[in-house]
């Protein structure tokens, strides 16, 4: 009952998004494990995880591309793998690069703009970058059809809707029509692009102006590739084996947050392949109160820590039913199969047995 | 250690999801309740400290009063644009048309760093005494709500990479003065939250080195948040452990390991950071979610001893 989703199964592209700080990674990471243990050829794609979920996998190979986990390595983790786990760290400048190799008309223009000091601070510094080499690495690993399936972290983000807004910002100024017309060899000078130039040039001075324009010449022969992968990357994100699972934690902010996100991908057509509710405190149904507790352990554990046991339990419970209220709410906002949740564990991930616990527990019948 | 509310800024810092609103909203209300005209600020569009505070309106505009001292504003990027323009492109008229324009838009978020600038720029212009908006009001304390650390570091890096691309130009000259601004100790003090878990300390531990490395200096406090008591003996721990399944003991068992897991964390935290003094360490508060009590007692905590 408490596998994510019957159709996770189908799926051929599952990205995980979520806000920051709900273990967005971890959870992808154990979906991915989940997948491969159930037979099928699966590669992960994380994004700076923590050093330990990178010993556990492996990624300490830096080659941008997914890399087989060993079959031992997962045995050892006590699942029953029978098909096969591949996974990578995302680099954003490395993908940016190549992206820009692979469209580029020859290698002297390639080169011309990898080398351009406004593209190197554009495939880095501006926000956008990681989010659309997270997209283009997936239409890579998608189009080359190695694997059953893609397993896809998403950037932390305050906001999971970044995701699907940042990559579009950056095509569309890649793509502005008006900006190649305007700086190409037949410049119609427009009326506003003259004050749109003048205010520019008023703020940043000439040499930006300048740097920009040479800029946006150079890409100007990638913007035809750059506008057929942007209308494929959509049409991928919107087919029927592609589903999104949302990560969440109970605290109100994320809750809020993946609400907001399920709704933009109901909206934009896109279909939710689950909710994952991360790091929840299972609520004790028998309900006893505090005094009974204690009275109950006393025999066995002695009366003083029978009271910090029944002090503690009681602070947990008020979480727990935080944590019950959070996915009711999240249940009726985002009606749909592949609801499923997390125990709160007690300490991090540190190694493939437990992403194999939690993956077992996300699965359940499935593994 | 210099008091951190004798800045002109405070800057909070901290990985996603351990609690950097909330203590922002505390460090605002106990900087107001030490006499202070604080301003709590919140960027990318974002307005949750309102919400904490259990406030009905939010500074999404202009600043507005939260609680008695208590200033609130949301930098709105494109609002800054725009307020920009108008200050420095002579006319109504075209600082008008080139806010619309849409090719000057793109443009701008073309230009790499220039949206960090503007942003970096606006809490620069919250600190200026007096302000350069005319009739602005003045701020004994501005409190920043930063985004998560890699964009924080963009955010911190935008002077520069700015000036580094724009050489002339009274961008390119106020990103100077802003980034004078930040390498100040007396005028801004960095303060990371951090829970005792292994990502929050690793980030909390880069950030000290992305700062010494972009603004020539280091973490000026920690705030360790939600941390769990010590509750449990460690022959209290192992004597859990040996009793069987019960809900409870269920509880009490994970407490005693979280708690446990906590302080290896903290350790962890003091040796990495041992230059770093602990400003406070703030208590896991066990309730459906944070009202503005809870507020007021972290603020009781992050409130300067006198």
């Amino acid at each position: 009952m408490n596998a994510p989703s019957p159709t996770l199964a189908d799926l051929r592209i599952v990205v995980c998004a979520g806000a920051g700080g709900v273990g967005k990674t971890t959870v992808s990471a154990a979906v991915a494990v989940g997948l491969a243990a159930s037979g099928r050829r699966v590669a992960a794609v994380t994004i700076d995880p923590a050093r330990r979920l990178a010993e556990a996998l492996g990624l300490e190979d830096l080659r941008n591309q997914p890399q087989l986990v060993e079959a031992s390595r997962l045995r050892g983790s006590g699942l029953l793998v029978s098909g096969e786990l591949s996974a990578m760290m995302l680099d954003v400048k490395r993908t940016f690069d190549e992206l820009i190799e692979l469209l580029a008309p020859d290698a002297d223009t390639a080169q011309a703009i990898l080398t351009n000091p406004i593209y190197q601070h554009l495939s880095t510094a501006v926000a956008g970058s990681q989010e659309y080499t997270a997209m283009a690495k997936l239409f890579e690993l998608a189009e080359a059809g190695t694997y059953d399936v893609i397993v896809l972290d998403t950037p932390p983000s305050r906001s999971a809707a970044n995701f699907l807004d940042a990559p579009e910002r950056l095509t569309a100024l890649l793509q502005s029509r008006a900006l190649t017309a305007l700086l190409g060899p037949t410049r119609t000078a427009a009326k506003a692009a003259e004050v749109a130039f003048a205010g520019l040039r008023r703020i940043t001075g000439v040499g930006l102006l300048e740097d920009l324009t040479v800029f946006f010449q150079l890409i100007a022969q990638l913007l035809e590739g750059f506008r057929k992968r942007a209308v494929r990357v959509e049409e991928l994100l919107r087919e029927p084996t592609t589903g999104f699972l949302i990560v969440t934690s109970t605290d109100h902010a994320p809750v809020a947050e993946a609400i907001r996100f399920g709704r933009e991908l109901d909206r934009m057509g896109m279909s939710r392949a689950g909710v994952i509710v991360n790091r929840v405190q299972p609520l004790d149904a028998s309900n006893r109160p505090r005094a009974a507790t204690k009275e109950r352990l006393a025999p066995r554990i002695g009366v003083d820590l029978a009271e910090k046991v029944a002090c503690t339990h009681a602070e947990l419970q008020t979480l727990a039913r935080r944590d019950r209220d959070a996915i009711r709410a999240l249940s009726t906002a985002l009606p749909g199969p592949g609801h499923a949740s997390l125990v709160d564990r007690d300490s991090d991930v540190r190694d493939l047995r437990m992403l194999a616990g939690l993956a077992r527990e996300l699965f359940d019948g499935l593994v | 250690m210099r008091p951190l509310f004798d800045r002109r800024l405070v800057v909070v810092a901290g990985k996603g999801g351990v609690g950097r609103t909330t203590v922002t909203a505390a460090l605002g209300l106990a900087a107001a309740q030490c006499g202070l005209v604080a301003l709590v600020v919140e960027v990318d569009g974002q307005s949750d400290i309102p919400y904490a505070l259990a406030a009905d309106r939010a500074g999404t505009l202009d600043e507005v009063e939260l609680s008695p001292r208590l200033y609130h504003v949301t930098i709105d990027r494109r609002a800054v644009l725009s307020e920009y323009l108008h200050d420095e492109v002579p006319g109504p008229v075209s600082a008008a048309i080139l806010a619309r324009s849409r090719l000057f838009q793109l443009f701008v978020d073309a230009a790499p760093g220039l949206n960090e600038l503007l942003t970096i720029g606006k809490v620069w212009e919250l600190i200026q005494r007096p302000r350069h908006r005319r009739r602005a009001r003045q701020y004994d304390l501005v409190i920043l709500d930063a985004p998560a650390s890699g964009q924080l570091i963009a955010l911190l890096q935008a002077p520069k990479t700015f000036a580094s691309i724009a050489r002339t130009g009274p961008v390119a000259r106020q990103a100077e003065a802003i980034q004078a601004s930040l390498r100040d100790p007396g005028l801004a003090a960095f303060v990371s939250v951090v829970t005792p878990e292994q990502m929050p300390v690793s980030e909390t531990v880069s950030l000290d080195g992305a700062l010494s490395l972009l603004a020539g200096r280091r973490l000026d406090a920690i705030i360790v948040n939600r941390l769990f008591p010590q509750r449990f003996t460690t022959e209290e721990g192992e004597a859990l452990a040996r009793f069987g399944p019960d809900p409870a003991l269920r509880s009490a068992r994970w407490f005693a390991a979280r708690a446990r897991a906590q302080r290896g964390q903290l350790t962890r935290l003091e040796t990495e950071l041992c230059h770093v003094p602990l400003f406070a360490a703030l208590p896991f508060r066990f309730t459906e979610r944070i009202r503005r009590d809870d507020l007021q007692s972290l603020a009781s905590l992050l409130a300067p001893r006198s």
